[in-house]
């Protein structure tokens, strides 16, 4: 790897690159599906190569390959200095990547047990038992059971003398069941919605989620949601669980705080950001017990590694200070426009991926209630949990969110089981009406393994931590 | 490019080195550049050269996947035993019936050399040429040029042998004021129909126009959906309804209703893989022909998307919709139409009394599947029309919205279609007018 590595930043700079670094890339993966009682999926994949960033003229390029061989590290190291120096035609500045980061270094995710040691037969037996625990449940119509790992191993090495060797490893699990009546369907999933609940971590972790415990009651659930009342439309106070609170951190504050979007480069795409250069250090982003931060270096998280991708170390920095806008995710170029440094968040999605900034592990911080007091406290509102859909406008404004379960609350206790629920609302009223969150007993990561962002795209896998939160004067039962 | 002799003899390799009673390999050959720009520069530029190869192996009704991205003889090697002791180690899926056997596919012209040999230097022109634009008219560029060029080779040890190489060029933009945004974009197998300096024009004429945006109300309105708007929402309707596994297992808004009008008599919607004016391709990924399926035919459910593994379920053909293996989606359709009508966009809009003109749709997801219940946000043009003139912009709003209802009110469609980019190929579409189109919140901006 390291030949490789050379040739290709010699090759970068010999073309006339001012900076050059290379990402060659090895992943492994494997991915059981058993649906209905039977494994629809089972697969292996192996995925490998290399790409190579340079700037030349004051303009990047970027060119990539899946072949791993000392003359087409030197091809592709030629062709990105080309398509630098095209770039350049329609440049407005020379890119400034602040000082430079140096780390020489070796980082491995701490797993206790290899997924990939354990035999595929145990791992389909656990898928197996769990399906047949959801169809237990009289009425269900489609059960699914899924489990998938992951192996990164990348090397990185800068023109500026960095090389950082990194194994990174996943663990994900879930359950997922779906029942169908008439003119309505309803699905419950375990432990999180989008697939499975994934983490850096070893097969320990598939052991602790009790998918088979969970099984019945899950299917049980979908199949009672069926008949249940609609949730109602209104105004009113919403209980979101940590699951919920996730996507909604991920969609309304990780998403909003990366300074590419803030500085337009995600325009055509994903959009741009209302969090604005002017509301740094002085935006009123939510309720005074709003505290938010990014942390890349909590253990077993799915946004959590040694170095990002442009060998920056993992860090932990503030985002929401005591409802207070206060920082960004941040890259090397972003960062230098500031006059910061960066935070670590830049990350590509393989080797053929250019990185992004992209959300590590962003958190809420927890409060000081008990949920059982919360809910005492609450005379009239709606709880919901586990998200279903999800929608957010371009600049991380207006959102509307579904989730999978939801009950009344009813003079501070939980009442019936409402169907189709669902809220909306924009991002900065709403979390300025947060008057309560759980503590830390409560908090819980959730793992996110989809998140989409960029042309050509990429899917990052991040977290969010989070403990249940009640939320005053705010839209429901919008269909 | 490898070429078909080459992707053969790969194929031919694994084939015969697998141990397996049946063995299928699908190859992918791509070589993929695209140039970025926003703030009226180019801020990203990527190449990216790559092969998969995905061996699917059967013993009796025991099928396992391996893939990989390394064609080196080894590797073919290995993938190959792997997906074989993948399939060994799992228990039998009593629905697998077979791989598909050969039949003939059709031809298809789906390669375009200038896409293929189009250069960083003529991609960088035509973003300059946008940015240019934008410049002059105290805006600000932001969009994707895409030129890519692929090959793909399925090959099945019942005899199943099927290669196509095709190129796509896509161009889109988003231009910008501080209150403002206009969009334009355009998708085509052959790049020099890809004008720039017109997309532009588009998108900045749209910018200009949508200046001081005012809040309107949620509320239900005439909308005119601009195709860009159209081909979103016809995408997410077939990913909830119209692949033979969502019907299978109920989910699907198709369910129970074959035979029964589901929209207005004016829509029809097909998928034809066979069609020239989409991005065509002649087979689907388990190397059967496809053929062209009549969805929705005047507003009557006809019929879904089949591979082999759900047509086997019914006894039935597979109609040429798989997906790559292994594929707990189910087959999927890539290559729609909707049929377009006599009027053109100016017609629509003079008949408008009062409504809204909506150029783009961003955020889509459903929020009832069965329902086809989806939500999303306007964006990048959204202006007010009051009698039969565009008045203004609008803040933009959101949708919750039945999509069967809103296609069972169309009144106008456009002679003139569009194709854009789908989940899995193109979307060829027209600009409808609908009535009572439900929008549901507003944001700021």
């Amino acid at each position: 790897m390291k030949e490789i590595a050379e040739r290709a930043l010699n090759a970068a700079q010999l073309q006339g690159a001012t900076y050059a670094d290379i990402r060659i890339v090895h992943q492994q993966t494997q991915s059981i599906l058993v649906k209905n009682g039977h494994v629809e999926g089972l697969s292996h994949d192996e995925n490998q190569g290399f790409g190579v960033r340079v700037i030349v003229n004051g303009a990047w390029g970027f060119a990539s390959s899946s072949l791993l061989s000392l003359d087409e590290a030197a091809r592709v190291a030629a062709q990105a200095a080309q398509i630098a120096r095209a770039s350049s035609l329609a440049k407005a500045r020379d890119v400034y990547l602040g000082p430079s980061e140096v780390h020489v270094a070796r980082y491995e995710t701490p797993v206790q047990v290899d997924p990939f040691s354990i035999p595929l037969e145990e791992k389909i037996a656990l898928l197996l038992a769990a399906d047949e625990e959801m169809r237990r449940a009289k009425g269900i119509a489609v059960t699914e059971s899924n489990m998938a790992f992951l192996r990164e191993n990348k090397v990185f090495a800068s023109s500026e003398g960095s090389y950082i060797e990194q194994i990174l490893i996943e663990s994900g699990a879930g359950i997922e069941a779906t029942a169908v009546g008439a003119n309505e369907m309803q699905t419950r999933s375990f432990p999180n919605s989008f697939g499975r609940q994934q983490k850096k971590a070893g097969y320990e972790f598939i052991r602790e989620l009790n998918l088979v415990e969970n099984g019945q009651r899950i299917a049980e659930e979908a199949v009672a949601l069926l008949s249940a009342p609609q949730c109602p439309s209104g105004i009113t106070t919403v209980i979101l669980d940590s699951t919920q609170l996730a996507l909604q951190i991920h969609e309304s504050c990780g998403h909003p705080s990366e300074l590419d979007r803030v500085f337009g480069e995600e325009a055509s795409y994903a959009g741009t950001s209302f969090l604005t250069l002017d509301k740094l250090g002085s935006f009123r982003y939510g309720s005074p017990i709003v505290n938010i931060y990014a942390d890349a270096t909590i253990p077993s998280a799915l946004g959590t590694f040694g170095y990002d991708d442009e060998g920056v170390p993992a860090q932990r920095s503030p985002i929401v200070k005591e409802g207070i806008f206060v920082g960004y995710l941040t890259s090397r170029e972003t960062a230098a426009m500031l006059g910061q440094r960066s935070n670590g968040t830049m990350r590509a999605d393989g080797w053929n991926r250019i990185p992004l900034i992209r959300m590590t592990n962003i958190n809420l911080e927890p409060g000081t209630w008990e949920l059982e007091d919360l809910l005492a406290d609450t005379e009239d509102g709606i709880y919901m949990a586990v998200n279903k859909s999800w929608s957010i406008d371009d600049k991380r404004l207006n959102f509307q969110f579904g989730t999978q379960l939801a009950y009344e609350i009813k003079k501070g206790k939980l009442g019936q089981m409402l169907k189709n629920a669902t809220y909306t609302g924009i991002t900065p009223e709403f979390w300025r009406s947060c008057d309560a969150i759980c503590n830390e007993k409560y908090w819980q990561i959730w793992g996110l393994p989809n998140c989409g962002k960029g042309e050509p795209a990429q899917v990052a896998h991040v977290a969010h931590g989070a403990a249940p939160a009640r939320f005053r004067h705010v839209r429901v039962g919008i269909v | 490019m490898l070429g078909p002799e080459r992707m053969k003899r790969i194929a031919q390799r694994v084939l015969a080195y697998s141990i397996a009673e049946q063995t299928e390999v699908l190859l992918f050959s791509e070589e993929t550049y695209l140039t970025r720009f926003a703030n009226s520069h180019i801020h990203q530029n990527v190449a990216e050269r790559n092969v998969r190869v995905h061996v699917r192996a059967v013993l009796g009704k025991k099928v396992g996947v391996a893939s990989g991205n390394d064609f080196s003889e080894f590797a073919l090697d290995r993938v190959t035993e792997k997906a074989v002791e993948i399939a060994l180690l799992q228990p039998e899926n009593p629905d697998f019936h077979s791989l598909p056997s050969p039949k003939p596919i059709p031809a298809v012209n789906a390669f375009v050399q200038a896409t293929a040999e189009f250069t960083p230097e003529q991609r960088a022109k035509a973003v300059a040429a946008i940015c240019q634009l934008s410049k002059e008219n105290g805006l600000v560029a932001s969009g994707a040029f895409t030129t890519a060029s692929s090959e793909i080779a399925v090959s099945n040890s019942l005899g199943v042998f099927a290669y196509a190489p095709s190129t796509v060029a896509d161009l889109t933009t988003v231009i910008m004021s501080d209150d403002s945004s206009g969009y334009a974009g355009a998708t085509s197998l052959d790049v020099r129909e890809i004008n720039a300096e017109q997309i532009g024009r588009e998108a900045v004429d749209k910018a200009l126009r949508s200046r001081n945006p005012h809040a309107i109300e949620p509320g239900e309105y005439t909308v005119i959906l601009e195709e860009y708007a159209v081909a979103e929402m016809l995408s997410y309707l077939s990913y909830l309804g119209f692949s033979a596994l969502a019907v299978q297992e109920g989910r699907s808004f198709m369910a129970n209703k074959f035979g029964q009008r589901i929209t207005g008599y004016n829509i029809s919607i097909w998928d034809d893989g066979l069609d020239g004016s989409g991005l065509p391709m002649p087979f689907d990924f388990e190397g059967v022909p496809k053929q062209r399926v009549d969805l929705i035919a005047d507003g009557v459910a006809k019929a879904v998307v089949y591979d082999s593994y759900t047509a086997n379920k019914e006894g039935k053909e597979s109609t040429g919709h798989a997906l790559p293996a292994p594929n707990p989606y189910g087959p999927l359709p890539g290559h729609l139409f909707m049929k377009a009508g006599t009027d053109s966009k100016a017609q629509m809009l003079a008949s408008v009394e009062q409504g809204l003109w909506v150029t783009r749709f961003h955020y889509v997801n459903p929020v009832h599947p069965l329902k086809t219940i989806l939500t999303g946000m306007t964006r990048n043009g959204t202006f007010w029309i009051e009698h039969g003139e565009i008045k203004g912009a609008t803040k933009n709003l959101r949708f919750t919205q039945n999509i069967l209802e809103a296609l069972s009110n169309v009144r106008m469609i456009s002679a003139e279609t569009k194709l854009r980019s789908g989940f899995y190929g193109g979307v060829r579409v027209p600009a409808l007018c609908i009535e009572r189109f439900s929008f549901t919140g507003v944001t700021e901006f």
